[in-house]
């Protein structure tokens, strides 16, 4: 018996748009308020209040699809879906049905072995987003609707993905362009992304393929859950296909949840339920007609995506692939590392220097390398300066730590601090004489003891440098030190 | 002062200090007790903030203050109009102690005008009925006859009006709600052009067809009204933006007549009416000549599906809006209730009366899966094609001119078994809705039981100015709307 199978997946994915105010209402954004503060006629759904939109909101979802390159719709319309809930207030919920604001692009993922794949995007459409139910007062439940209102963009990909790992590249890929973009904060943990995978395989067996019944999983907060999830269901689906047979059909999706403590899937529906949404266009609201004049405006913020800025990191700079991605991980990063380059300075000297010191000091400080009080320029002088040899790599460090606290540039920093290096060979060479007549024993080691000739060597080395008080440039001492001792 | 007197004439009145609002005020309470206990125009009452107010009011002209167009002269607003003051009960046994978090626009706008918000008037559950009957706190009697109905849904506004309870009274349209309880009670009603005046704070009951209108003495109080509620408000999306439809002053050249005034009308359209009303509308129509307007012959070929189309749309569009009213976060919740489904159904069977739940379900069904496009897209096909016979219309004729209702008052109980009855009695009002036009009724006339016909005027969108003076070339020469009740 012969048995292989491919994974596919398909994301519906939820992003939160970091708008100033809600959807349809002027209610503040703000989380973590007291239950019901950050509310109004409006979200509350009282009688007689009316929606209006909120234009910014489409505005970064048109821009969020144009970065996926999707098609926007010219014409588009808010509907009405209908269904009963108690975070919802309205008993609808404003989205947009069939004319969705885009559809039709795809996004361009990282692959692990360093090659990119093409992932199509079937629509993106903005909502609204509901309250919260809670449960801990007995008898009763309390609803919350500070997030009620809250601007929703649902992204649907094409089931074209094949991996556990293709699925988790996904979806920090979008984080990472929602974030570029600016509009959304894109963080798992806080709701602001929801990624619902579907999930099924295609097994061929015996030169036959089986589809086996998609399920749809919930409740993923990260990213390692979203990949494990898939691993799980993978296993799950197999096996349960080895044991009944059971094969796709309509109506026999079903719905798991992600047990991240007992890390596995945990079913919670069976069947799909039946829905009838209902939808119509809401009439309260007017249609949007996006025009030539208001979608390039909105297009001239798009700017270069970060894996287009990645690409050209390796391509231009010569840089590896970890490293590019390591600095386009945040837009701030890339963008003040593409800055000091083009003042002049060798790219990795810079990269290391942003990679071992800047993003460090800018976590210590919880802020960002853009924001350490360093211009490029300056950056660009001391990385100049590392690769002159006026300085060693140590001194480098401290060099970039003062500069965020003085508005002083690299070469004044150095030589008040005594980190320039000695690249003078007259001077090295005396300290070299004075050092071999005093360590006799170590030179004859260096010069005919096998065995001690690498420790003697190091330590005639530090000799000198310590001679130097640390400034002389230890490859020029080494260089000067083997041909005295050759000699 | 006469319990008659129009609100111009108060406002002039006490303007000129000849007497004061309080007075003016205090007189219309002491009416009221004495009248409405028969009438039931009202269901609540503001006498100390009534008092209050015009004691503010005479204060601010004994001192010499500006003051606004309304100032001092009491007025009534149907009460689905939201309210931070007293109930906002729509008639219904759902709201019927709800107090709405914030004022509707138009409620704002009366304030702002210096106006005396007096009461709250009765009204067909949640605006949904043609006679008043269907409000579930009060029965409205029409003030000329109290076997009779006033008609509906604005039946209070228009009884208040008729019996002197008020100077003038805010109602709201959707198929007819001002202007044929208006002609029931002999008194003027407008319904403005769809998005003249803003929705916000109107409980909703057809989203697209809704527009809040005035009730008044003669068509200068309207205009007069007019000036003070009509105009872009930001809160409603559908309201008309003023660099596309200016809002002129109503009353500025109110008394110019149109010279060379076309008047379609509808020959086949008027034989549906009864004897009565055909000859009072002939009546009227030669008044009209007589003034040197010319008499043109149409057709309005698919003003017969107007009723079909209308039952669809405002019923799909109330199931979506009435479905905020679940007993969850405001209003009536069922004690019966012992889960969140039966807090839904429960509340919803106890709050709602049977007119409300008969549109809810005729809605509900016509948005359900499979019937979509048979019912509600099929509806929106016929509103366009009415929109065009108005279109044809109005290439041919300033105006249109037919009956308000093919009856005048019916007896109470008479038709509340046939709901079909009183929704075919709809024929003449419900199109004007449906092509969002601005629409008018004015008395022109009694018939053998002496009770009031109305006459309705039809003009094309956003030239309510025009209507009120096609209006008032009619009541500059007849004396119909000035014909009091029998004391
Ligand atoms: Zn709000």
């Amino acid at each position: 018996m012969s048995l292989n199978y491919n994974i596919i997946v398909g994301l519906e994915i939820h992003v939160q748009l970091a708008t100033r105010t809600k959807m349809f209402c002027g209610c503040e954004l703000e989380f973590g308020q007291p239950p019901n503060t950050r509310v109004c006629p409006v979200c509350l759904g009282m009688p007689g209040a009316l929606p209006v939109m909120n234009k910014a909101a489409v505005e970064a979802a048109i821009l969020t699809g144009l970065a996926l390159n999707c098609t926007i719709s010219r014409f588009t319309k808010w509907d009405r879906k209908s269904y009963y809930y108690p975070d919802l207030p309205k008993n609808y919920q404003i989205s947009q049905y069939d004319l969705p604001l885009a559809e039709n692009g795809y996004i361009e993922i990282p692959l692990e072995d360093g090659t990119s794949k093409k992932i199509r995007i079937r629509r993106a459409h903005l909502e609204e987003d509901a309250g919260k139910n809670t449960h801990t007062l007995g008898n009763f439940s309390a609803v919350d609707l500070n997030r009620a209102g809250t601007p929703l963009l649902e992204i649907v990909t094409e089931p074209d993905l094949n991996s556990p790992s293709e699925v988790r590249q996904l979806a920090q890929e979008l984080q990472r362009i929602v974030r570029y973009l600016g509009v959304s904060e894109a963080d798992m943990q806080k709701g602001h992304m929801r990624f619902e995978p579907n999930v099924n395989l295609h097994i061929t067996q015996d030169g036959q393929v089986f589809k086996t019944p998609i399920t749809e999983v919930k409740n993923l907060n990260s990213f390692r859950a979203l990949e494990r999830s898939i691993a799980c269901e993978v296993n799950r689906q197999l096996d349960e296909f080895l044991a009944t047979g059971k094969t796709l059909q309509i109506g026999n999706k079903s719905t798991y949840g992600w047990d991240d403590v007992n890390q596995m899937t945990v079913l919670q529906r069976e069947k799909e339920e039946a829905h009838d949404y209902r939808y119509f266009p809401d009439p309260d609201l007017v249609p949007v007609a996006v025009s030539d004049e208001w979608l390039s405006r909105i297009a001239s913020r798009l700017g270069e995506l970060p894996l287009a800025m990645q690409q050209r990191f390796v391509r231009d700079y010569g840089l590896s692939d970890y490293d590019a991605q390591v600095l386009t991980a945040e837009k701030s990063t890339a963008v003040f590392f593409d800055a000091a380059v083009r003042c002049g300075a060798q790219p990795k000297r810079i990269c290391n220097l942003l990679t071992q010191t800047g993003l460090k000091l800018a976590n210590e400080k919880q802020t960002t390398v853009d924001a350490l009080g360093i211009s490029p320029g300056r950056l660009a002088a001391l990385a100049n300066m590392v690769e002159a040899g006026q300085i060693s790599a140590t001194s480098a460090t401290v060099i970039f730590e003062t500069m965020t606290q003085t508005d002083e540039d690299p070469a004044q920093i150095a030589e008040q601090k005594n980190l320039l290096q000695k690249n003078d060979a007259g001077e090295i060479e005396a300290l070299i004489e004075q050092v071999i007549w005093e360590n006799q024993k170590a030179v004859s080691d260096a010069k005919s003891n096998p065995k001690k000739a690498k420790k003697a060597m190091g330590f005639l080395m530090g000799q000198v440098i310590q001679k130097s008080k640390g400034q002389a440039n230890p490859k020029i001492v080494a260089e000067l030190l083997n041909r005295k001792l050759m000699a | 002062m006469s319990d008659f007197q129009t609100a111009l004439e108060l406002r002039d009145a006490i303007a000129a200090q000849h007497c004061s609002s309080t007075q003016a005020v205090q007189q219309m309470l002491n009416r009221i007790e004495q009248v409405d206990p028969t009438v039931g125009a009202y269901l609540s009452i503001f006498a100390d903030r009534a008092i209050q107010d015009a004691k503010r009011i005479d204060q601010k002209i004994a001192a010499g203050q500006p003051v606004g167009p309304l100032a001092g002269v009491p007025v009534a607003v149907k009460d689905n109009l939201c309210t931070t003051f007293g109930t906002t009960t729509c008639g219904s046994k759902m709201l019927e102690h709800f107090v709405a978090p914030y004022n509707a626009h138009v409620i704002e706008r009366l304030q702002a005008a210096d106006a005396i918000i007096i009461g709250k008037t009765n009204l067909d559950e949640f605006a949904m009925g043609s006679s008043t009957e269907n409000s579930a706190l009060r029965k409205t009697v029409n003030p000329w006859d109290s076997s009779r109905v006033a008609g509906g849904s604005s039946g209070g506004s228009a009884a208040a009006v008729a019996a002197g309870l008020c100077a003038a009274s805010l109602g709201s349209d959707t198929g007819g709600s001002i202007r044929q309880p208006a002609s029931f009670c002999g008194v003027t009603g407008l319904k403005p052009t769809y998005g003249r005046v803003s929705r916000y704070g109107l409980i909703t009951y057809g989203s697209s067809l809704d527009q809040i209108g005035p009730l008044t003495r003669d068509t200068a109080d309207a205009a007069l009204l007019m000036n003070i509620i009509a105009g872009h408000d930001s809160r409603d999306s559908t309201s008309a933006s003023e660099s596309i439809a200016v809002k002129p002053d109503y009353l500025a050249d109110l008394k110019q007549p149109i010279n060379g005034l076309r008047i379609a009308v509808v020959p086949t359209l008027n034989a549906g009416a009864e004897a009565s009303v055909q000859n009072a509308i002939e009546e009227a129509l030669k008044v009209y000549q007589s003034l040197g307007a010319e008499r043109i012959e149409i057709t309005m070929p698919h003003f017969d599906y107007a009723i079909a189309a209308y039952y669809v749309i405002a019923t799909a569009e109330a199931s979506s809006n009435l479905a905020r009213f679940d007993g969850v976060h405001y209003g009536y919740r069922s004690p019966n209730a012992g889960n969140y489904i039966e807090v839904y159904s429960k509340s919803r069977d106890e709050g709602f009366g049977p007119e409300v739940k008969r549109r809810i379900m005729l809605g509900t069904f016509a948005l359900s899966s499979g019937y979509y496009d048979a019912y509600y897209v099929k509806a929106l096909k016929v509103r366009n094609l009415i929109r065009q016979d108005f279109v044809k219309a109005f290439e041919k004729a300033d105006c249109l001119m037919l009956p308000v209702s093919p009856t005048t008052a019916f007896k109470i109980g008479e038709k509340t078994d046939d709901p079909l009855q009183m929704y075919l009695a709809d024929i003449y009002t419900i199109a004007v809705n449906l092509a969002g036009l601005p629409g008018l009724s004015v008395p022109c006339g009694f018939d053998a039981k002496n009770l009031p016909i109305g006459l309705q005027i039809i003009t094309n969108a956003f030239t309510e100015d025009k209507l009120l003076r096609i209006g008032q070339m009619y009541q500059s020469v007849t004396d119909w709307h000035k014909r009091n009740l029998p004391l």
